[in-house]
């Protein structure tokens, strides 16, 4: 197309505006590696030489103690907190560490906090649609209009997560595990490449936890997923790979069997349920 | 339904904005027609001066609707907003005060009264231009939306929120109160700008020209509130609310919540600002007691009394404390503060969504027993 076509054809951006996708390089396995990542808070060693490599596409769990460090390994991914020494590399291409919140966001990572947060003033759908990937600044928000391809996309995870009968009522007034999985769906709005959650089953019955797993599973695989918990019934039964934390580093790495009879972790943790 | 793809048309299609920008084109046609029509003297008429009393009514109600803009959907309480409405109101003010000539008491063809009278020998070079309406005009945005972007840049930047915050604009608008009670800084000192002739040609005195400016602060008031409307009901919107009610997670999702709030932050500087440049023409004066903490907290409780995050309600709100006001002060003026405070406290422990819940309660009740009388006939068709 020539410079005069481009300039002016209004319905689209000019090349060399449009904004250059810098995709995840994955290509060498791994879609998410720490490495030697050392933080402490006022002396406190919160992580202590943590190493961890997530596959691409891998469901991982992570179980440890309070305080073994999940929550800050967390916020080191998302921009959050910043290490003291160590590396974060999210797939080949992108180092973590020189990014802020938003950026980190916006490349895929998507983070499901312990408590849900869901925007409660509105409705399931505006919920979902402010999750949505789309340009996130200032004048295009304002600016925005909804189109079908959107809606369907909207439709499409409030099929994922069972919320459709809800879907234009108040987020508060949904149930706490029905904004679990709100949040999920938020998150999957987002396409992201790594999701990131944080004990997702904390506060809910049976029956939820088994929808919950359900739903962990179906999305392993389109994306890898790193699920934070402290119930062992739960991560038995999503479980294939699991890391045990402890102290701010990692004790053991395995399925399920293997971690679970570990000497070192029976002693550290699963030893003080028993 | 809003349906249309441009934000700024979408509230014309709302029900809610139809019926407000009816009530108050009907209200603003009234009082005009009973203005001209009704002879003076009959019981109907409506005098120049009720005409500018509701003229600065209005002016408070564009200003209450900028607060809640920034208050009811933002969740910032800004308790500084009398500065933004003082900054219009003083770039107008100027512009009157460039407008008088050589009318004045001391003649001087090109200073005001103010500075003859401190010896200045020449205009300080922020008054430059104030002579030519347009420019004016311009500063009347421009001036407090450029207090608003610096402050809230920073303010933002640093993630300064909640009570923080309204501590720092009630700090702002105090600190600016004090400058511009000095007689150095050029703005008329504790007199502030008065004695005002004409506003783009027309004798501010004439009673013409006074229903003019009413009219003028009707439409502003429209257009402002269109303007909020279309914010308000855009994804812009409900990125707000999102930044109101859980900051770091509309952070995760991706949105620069600093940038969100200082748009909409200079937007509500912005119109506070227009608010406070019609209400200087109508009242004849404009001096550092409107930057006062005890005004901009008296715009809060209009809000919460009109109820907040609705728009309408602050325009409710703004109008009816104010008539209130007029009367209290008039009959019992002692007693008026005593109203006020007693008001806020009542208000909030029985209406704690303000006016306007009541009357979307009503309104959800009747909405109720409409759906409970169709459900039937469709049962039996």
């Amino acid at each position: 197309m020539s410079m005069f076509e481009q300039l002016t054809n209004r319905d689209r951006v000019f090349d060399f505006l449009a904004p250059v996708a810098s995709p995840v390089d994955v290509r060498h396995g791994p879609i998410l590696y720490l490495e030697d990542v050392n933080v402490s808070f006022d002396g406190f060693k919160a992580i202590n030489n943590l190493n961890l490599t997530i596959d691409d596409g891998e469901l991982r769990c992570i179980i440890g103690p309070n305080g073994a460090g999940k929550t800050t390994m967390m916020d080191i991914i998302t921009g959050k907190t910043r290490p003291d020494t160590g590396s974060v590399w999210f797939g080949s291409r992108h180092n973590l560490l020189t990014m802020n919140e938003p950026d980190i966001a916006s490349l895929g990572i998507g983070r499901k906090f312990q408590k849900p947060t869901v925007f409660e003033a509105l409705t399931v759908f505006e919920n979902l649609e402010l999750a949505m990937a789309a340009d996130k600044r200032i004048w295009p928000t304002l600016t925005a209009i909804m189109k079908a391809e959107y809606r369907d996309r909207i439709d499409e995870v409030l099929e994922m997560i069972g919320l459709k009968q809800l879907r234009d009522k108040l987020a508060g007034i949904l149930s706490h595990g029905q904004k679990q999985w709100l949040e999920i769906g938020m998150l999957l709005m987002q396409k992201p490449r790594l999701l990131l959650v944080d004990e997702p089953v904390a506060g809910m019955t049976e029956q939820e936890m088994e929808r919950t797993a359900e739903l962990l599973t179906s999305l392993a695989g389109k994306q890898s997923v790193v699920v934070v918990e402290h119930d062992m019934g739960f991560v038995r039964s999503i479980a294939r790979q699991v890391t045990v934390l402890h102290q701010g580093s990692v004790l053991a790495e395995g399925t399920m069997d293997q971690v679970s009879n570990d000497p070192e972790v029976i002693k550290v943790y699963l030893g003080e349920e028993a | 339904m809003p349906t249309s793809q441009f934000w700024l048309l979408r509230p014309l299609q709302e029900r809610s904005t139809q019926i407000f920008l009816g009530v108050l084109f009907a209200a603003v046609a009234l009082v005009t027609l009973l203005h001209l029509i009704i002879p003076e003297g009959h019981a109907l008429h409506v005098s120049a001066y009720t005409v500018t009393l509701l003229g600065k009514y209005l002016c408070y109600a564009l200003l209450a609707v900028a607060v809640d803009l920034v208050w009811g959907y933002l969740g910032i309480l800004s308790l500084g907003h009398g500065a933004f409405f003082a900054l219009g109101g003083y770039a107008m003010g100027m512009y009157l005060m460039r407008q008088i000539g050589d009318r004045g008491t001391y003649g001087d063809p090109v200073l005001p009264d103010f500075m003859v009278f401190l010896n200045w020998d020449s205009l300080p070079w922020y008054w430059q231009g104030f002579d030519m309406a347009w420019f004016a005009f311009i500063m009347v945005l421009l001036a407090p939306g450029l207090l608003a972007l610096v402050f809230g840049f920073l303010a933002f930047r640093s993630r300064v929120t909640g009570v923080y915050l309204s501590i720092i604009t009630q700090a702002l608008t105090f600190a600016l109160m004090l400058a511009f009670f000095r007689n150095e800084m050029g703005f008329g000192g504790n007199n502030g700008l008065t004695d005002f002739r004409d506003i783009l040609g027309l004798n501010l005195r004439t009673d013409a020209t006074r229903l003019g400016l009413f009219i003028a602060t009707g439409i502003a008031l429209a257009i402002g509130y269109v303007i909020c409307r279309g914010i308000v009901t855009s994804k812009l919107g409900r990125v707000s609310i999102a930044c109101r009610d859980a900051e770091a997670r509309t952070r995760f999702l991706g949105y620069r919540v600093e940038r969100v709030q200082l748009f909409v932050f200079v937007v509500s500087a912005m119109l506070a600002g227009v608010a406070g440049a019609l209400y200087v023409p109508q009242v004849g004066i404009i001096n550092p007691s409107e930057f006062s903490p005890l005004f901009s907290i008296e715009i809060v409780v209009w809000v919460a009394l009109g109820g907040r995050a609705t728009l309408y309600g602050a325009v409710i709100g703004a109008i009816l404390v104010n008539y209130a006001k007029t009367v209290f002060t008039g009959v019992m003026p002692d007693a008026w503060l005593f109203a006020l405070g007693g008001l806020f406290v009542l208000v909030t422990v029985f209406l704690p969504k303000g006016i306007a819940g009541l009357l979307q309660k009503r309104k959800k009740q009747e909405e109720d027993t409409d759906t409970d009388a169709a459900q039937p006939k469709e049962a039996t068709a």
